[in-house]
C-alpha cells in the first residue's frame, strides 16, 4: 500500500477525481447515469488496446500500428459477421488478425533487429491499407445482434466494454506481476542485455509482447466498430497516438522497465474524462486538441520530476 | 601515526575538512598535505570518503566546514574552473572525454587556440597549432595515438592517456586520478604508474587512489588511509607493510588475504574440445568438481570472449562442450542457464543488473523458471524464502529487497548478482573480474564466498586481471593471448613472470616495443 502511495499512478488517480469533481460541479449534465456510462464507454476502448500496448512500452518497445490494427480488425468482424460468419468466429477473426500483425511487428523487431518505430510505422500504413482494400472504401454492415450488444449493450447499468476493461485490467495486472512472463517483461525493459545474459528468452518474450499488443488493439477495436454498428474505414485513425498518451500519462515510462496497467486505465480515464468535459462545456473540438496536448505534456513534466526527486534522495 | 613527507612544502593542503550528504557525514575533520615530486595513495574501503575528498579539492563538491591552502594562501574552491586555473586537474573513474571528437579536440576542449585576425576573434579554431601542441603533450604522456584520430576508436588505456595529456596541456600543477587503473590489464597499468612516476619527478604532485595495494606500494611515496570518512594517518611507504596499511583501512586484522581452503577436487565438471569463434580459436581445456581454474592473459586477449562463447552470449562458430559427461550445445543464455552455466559478466551495471528494478527481481531471473515458478506462475513463498536466504548468506546490505539495486554500494549489488547465480545452483560458475571496483572489505567476502563454492563442488572459471587475486585462488592458470590458449599452468609453477611471459606472445604492440626499448 505505502508503495502505491508514492507511484505515479496516485498522480493520475487525484487528477481523475479532482477533474470528476470539478466537471461535477461546473455542468449539472455529468454526474447522471447516461453522461457516466458515455464516458467511460469512450475510452474504454482506448483503455483496452492501452493495455496490450503498456507490455510493448514496458519492454522500451513501441506500437504505432494499434490504431491501424483496431481499424482492420473491426473491418474483418463486420466483413465476416456480413458473409454470415456467427459473432464467435468473426470476433476470432478479429483478433487473429490483431495477432498475425503483431506476430509480423515482433518477428521483425526481435529477430530482424528493427527500430519498433520503423516496424510499426509500417504495419501502421499496411494494416490501414487492407482496411481500404477490403471495403473498398465503403462502410460494411452486418454484425450479428449479439456483437452489437457488446459494443452497445449494458449489464446492471455498466456498458459491456467497460466490464470487459476491468476484468482484463485485473487480469493483465496479475500476469505482469505474478508471472515468469510478466518479470521477463519488465526486465527486458530494465537492460535487455542484463537481461538476456540471465537466461531470459527475450526473442520469445518480445514476440509475444507484440502480438498480444496486436490483439487486445483488435479487441478494442472490434468492441469500437460494434458499438458504432458498422465497420468504418476510419475507424481507429490516429487512435495509436491516445493509446501511447493514456500509457504515458499513467506512469508507463517511455525508457521502459516501468509503469504499470492501472496507470493505463487511469490515463485513459483522465483523457476521456477531459473530452466529455470539454464537450459538456460547450468548448470547440479544435481546443480539446490543444488541451489533450497539453496535458500530455504536463503529464509527462510531472514524471519527470517525480522521478528526478527519488533519485536525488536515495 | 602521522609523518608528512620530508623536507618538502606542501603544494595544497587541506584542513578541517567536514562533509555531508543529506545530513549523513561524508568526511570528518580531515587533513591532508600534497606536496610537489610526490606521489600520494589515497586509500580506503569504498564509502570511506576517496573520491569525494578529491572532488572537493577540484571544485565538484564543497566542503562545509574546513579550508583550503594553495601555495600558501587560503583560497576558495567553489568551481571546477577554479580548481583548473589553480592548476588542480582531475581524471575521474568514468572517463570524459567526447567519443566523437578528435584527440586534440579533447584535449583543448575549451581552451582552444584561436586563428589571428577578424575571424580568430569571431572563434574560429586554429587546428594546426592545436594538432602541434597535442602531439607534443601526447609525447609526454607516452601515447602513441595521433592528435588527429578520433576518441572512440581508441582503446579505453589511450583514451586514459588522452585525458592526462588534457590535464598536461592546462599546466596542472596537481593531478588527482580516482582508480585509474581500475579498467586497465596488468600491463597497462604498468605503464600508467610509471608514467605517473615520471611526472612527479617533473615536479608534479600526483594523488591517485586505488583498490589494488601493491600498485601503491610500486609507485607511491606516501600513503593516506581514510576510514569512514576520517583519515587514519598518513605514512611513508618505506616506513609500512601491506598488511598494517589494511588493518588502517577496515579496522580490524585481517589474517588472510586470499583463503585458499583445502578442496577435494571431484570429477570432471567441464571439458571443452576446439571453441572457436570471433577472435578465440581452438579453445581446449577442462574443468573438474572443486577445481578453480583461472584465466590470466592481457586485456584483450580473448577471455571475456571465451567465457561468453562458452555461455552462449555470442555464437560459437566450432567447439564441443561437454557438461557432466553429456555434450551439451549451448546456442544462446538460455540454454547455458538450463544446462546449468553461470556467468557473472565484467561490467556488472551494463550487464549484470538491471539497475531499475528492486533486488527481488534481479537477483530471481535466472533462476525464475526452473527453480521459483510452476507452470509460469510464480510461487511467491519460494522466492521470498530464497532472497531472503541469500541476503543473509552473502551479508548483504540493504534496507529491503524491493529496494532499487542502483542504490546499493558496489560491493552489495555484486553480491547480488552472485546470489543470482546462486540461486540456480549452478555447476560451473564463470567469474569475469568479480572484484573489479570493490573494497577491501567486500573482497574479502567474495573470496570466501568462492570458496565455499568450490567446496560444495561447483567448478570456477575466474577471469581475473588481478595477479595476485588470480595467482591466489586458481588451482591451475590458463594464459590466453591472441585469441589462443598459450599454455595451462599449474598453481606451482604459476608466478606473475611466467604468467606475463606466455600472456605477452604474439603481442607485438607499439606498448611492448617502447617497454623493450626503454
Amino acid at each position: 500500500m505505502q508503495r502505491l502511495m508514492r507511484s505515479p499512478e496516485t498522480g493520475v488517480l487525484w487528477a481523475v477525481l479532482a477533474l470528476g469533481l470539478g466537471l461535477t460541479l461546473s455542468s449539472e449534465h455529468f454526474l447522471t447515469l447516461s453522461n457516466l456510462a458515455l464516458v467511460t464507454r469512450g475510452f474504454s476502448f482506448i483503455a483496452i488496446a492501452g493495455l496490450g500496448a503498456s507490455m510493448v512500452i514496458i519492454t522500451s518497445g513501441i506500437d504505432l500500428s494499434a490504431g491501424s490494427v483496431m481499424g482492420l480488425a473491426g473491418i474483418i468482424a463486420a466483413f465476416l459477421s456480413a458473409r454470415g460468419a456467427g459473432t464467435v468466429v468473426a470476433i476470432l477473426g478479429a483478433l487473429a488478425v490483431g495477432a498475425l500483425v503483431g506476430l509480423l511487428n515482433g518477428f521483425l523487431i526481435s529477430k530482424a533487429k528493427m527500430a519498433p518505430f520503423i516496424v510499426t510505422l509500417g504495419t501502421l500504413g499496411i494494416a490501414r491499407g487492407f482496411v481500404y482494400v477490403v471495403t473498398g472504401g465503403w462502410p460494411l454492415q452486418g454484425f450479428t445482434d449479439t456483437a452489437l450488444a457488446l459494443g452497445q449493450g449494458f449489464i446492471l447499468q455498466i456498458p459491456v466494454p467497460v466490464w470487459i476493461m476491468l476484468v482484463l485490467l485485473f487480469f493483465w495486472n496479475w500476469v505482469l506481476r505474478r508471472t515468469t512472463f510478466g518479470w521477463y517483461v519488465y526486465s527486458i525493459g530494465g537492460n535487455e542485455e542484463a537481461a538476456r545474459l540471465s537466461g531470459v528468452p527475450v526473442d520469445r518474450v518480445k514476440i509475444l509482447v507484440y502480438v498480444l499488443a496486436g490483439v487486445m488493439a483488435a479487441l478494442g477495436g472490434f468492441l469500437l466498430t460494434a458499438r458504432l454498428g458498422l465497420g468504418e474505414c476510419s475507424a481507429g485513425l490516429g487512435y495509436e497516438l491516445d493509446v501511447i498518451a493514456a500509457c504515458v500519462i499513467g506512469g508507463v515510462s517511455l525508457d521502459g522497465g516501468e509503469g504499470n496497467v492501472l496507470g493505463v486505465v487511469l490515463g485513459a480515464a483522465l483523457m476521456g474524462l477531459l473530452r466529455n468535459g470539454l464537450a459538456l462545456l460547450g468548448v470547440s473540438a479544435f481546443w480539446q486538441q490543444i488541451v489533450i496536448g497539453s496535458v500530455i505534456i504536463f503529464a509527462v513534466l510531472v514524471d519527470r520530476i517525480r522521478v528526478s526527486r527519488a533519485a536525488s534522495r536515495a | 601515526m602521522d609523518e608528512n613527507s620530508n623536507s618538502r612544502e606542501p603544494l595544497l593542503s587541506v584542513r578541517g575538512i567536514w562533509k555531508s550528504f543529506a545530513s549523513v557525514p561524508v568526511l570528518r575533520d580531515v587533513g591532508l598535505d600534497v606536496c610537489p615530486g610526490e606521489v600520494l595513495a589515497l586509500l580506503g574501503e569504498n564509502g570511506a570518503g576517496k573520491s569525494t575528498l578529491l572532488k572537493i579539492m577540484t571544485g565538484i563538491y564543497q566542503k562545509d566546514k574546513g579550508s583550503i591552502i594553495y601555495r600558501g594562501e587560503p583560497v576558495d574552491i567553489d568551481a571546477p574552473r577554479v580548481a583548473q586555473d589553480l592548476g588542480i586537474s582531475m581524471i575521474h573513474q568514468e572517463l570524459t572525454l567526447l567519443p566523437n571528437r578528435t584527440v586534440a579536440q579533447n584535449i583543448f576542449i575549451g581552451r582552444e587556440p584561436h586563428k589571428r585576425g577578424v575571424l580568430g576573434r569571431l572563434g574560429e579554431v586554429d587546428t594546426r597549432a592545436m594538432n602541434q601542441k597535442a602531439e607534443g603533450v601526447l609525447d609526454r604522456v607516452g601515447s602513441v595515438a595521433s592528435a588527429t584520430d578520433l576518441l572512440l576508436e581508441l582503446s579505453t588505456a589511450q583514451q586514459q592517456l588522452v585525458e592526462i595529456a588534457r590535464t598536461l596541456a592546462s599546466d596542472a600543477q596537481v593531478l588527482l586520478m580516482d582508480e585509474p587503473t581500475s579498467s586497465l590489464s596488468a600491463k597497462q597499468s604498468q605503464n600508467l604508474l610509471k608514467l605517473i612516476r615520471e611526472l612527479s619527478a617533473q615536479g608534479l604532485c600526483v594523488v591517485f587512489t586505488t583498490h589494488r595495494l601493491h600498485e601503491a606500494f610500486e609507485v607511491a611515496d606516501r600513503f593516506a588511509v581514510l576510514r569512514d570518512g576520517e583519515m587514519v594517518g598518513t605514512v611513508a611507504a618505506s616506513n609500512t607493510t601491506p598488511n598494517q596499511v589494511i588493518q588502517w583501512m577496515v579496522g580490524r586484522p585481517v589474517s588472510q588475504r586470499f583463503p585458499k581452503r583445502e578442496v577435494e577436487i571431484g570429477e570432471m565438471a567441464l571439458v571443452v574440445h576446439g571453441l572457436s569463434g570471433g577472435m578465440v580459436e581452438d579453445v581446449e581445456f577442462s574443468l573438474r568438481k572443486g577445481e578453480i581454474i583461472g584465466f590470466g592473459g592481457l586485456v584483450g586477449a580473448g577471455r571475456t570472449e571465451t567465457a561468453r562463447l562458452l555461455f552462449g552470449a555470442d555464437k560459437a562458430e566450432a567447439g564441443e562442450v561437454i557438461l557432466d559427461g553429456k555434450v551439451v550445445d549451448i546456442q544462446s543464455p538460455v540454454d547455458a542457464v538450463r544446462a546449468g552455466i553461470g556467468l557473472v559478466p565484467e561490467d556488472r551495471k551494463m550487464q549484470a543488473l538491471i539497475l531499475n528494478l528492486a533486488v527481488r527481481q534481479n537477483m530471481t531471473l535466472p533462476a525464475l523458471r526452473e527453480k521459483l515458478s510452476h507452470n509460469g506462475v510464480i510461487d511467491k513463498r519460494g522466492v521470498e524464502k530464497n532472497i531472503k536466504h541469500y541476503i543473509d548468506r552473502l551479508n548483504i546490505h540493504l534496507r529491503s529487497p524491493d529496494q532499487k539495486v542502483r542504490f546499493l554500494s558496489g560491493g552489495n549489488q555484486q553480491k547480488v548478482v552472485l546470489s543470482k547465480w546462486l540461486m540456480l545452483s549452478p555447476r560451473v560458475l564463470i567469474l569475469d573480474e568479480p572484484t573489479r571496483g570493490i573494497d577491501v572489505g567486500a573482497k574479502a567476502e567474495i573470496y570466501q564466498l568462492i570458496g565455499e563454492l568450490v567446496q560444495a563442488g561447483i567448478g570456477v572459471i575466474l577471469i581475473s586481471s588481478e595477479m595476485p587475486e588470480l595467482l591466489g585462488l586458481s588451482d591451475r592458470v590458463v594464459v590466453m593471448s591472441e585469441g589462443r590458449i598459450q599454455k595451462i599452468l599449474d598453481r606451482s609453477e604459476a608466478t606473475p613472470e611466467v604468467v606475463m611471459t606466455y600472456a605477452s606472445i604474439g603481442h607485438n604492440t607499439v606498448e611492448k616495443v617502447r617497454e623493450q626499448a626503454a
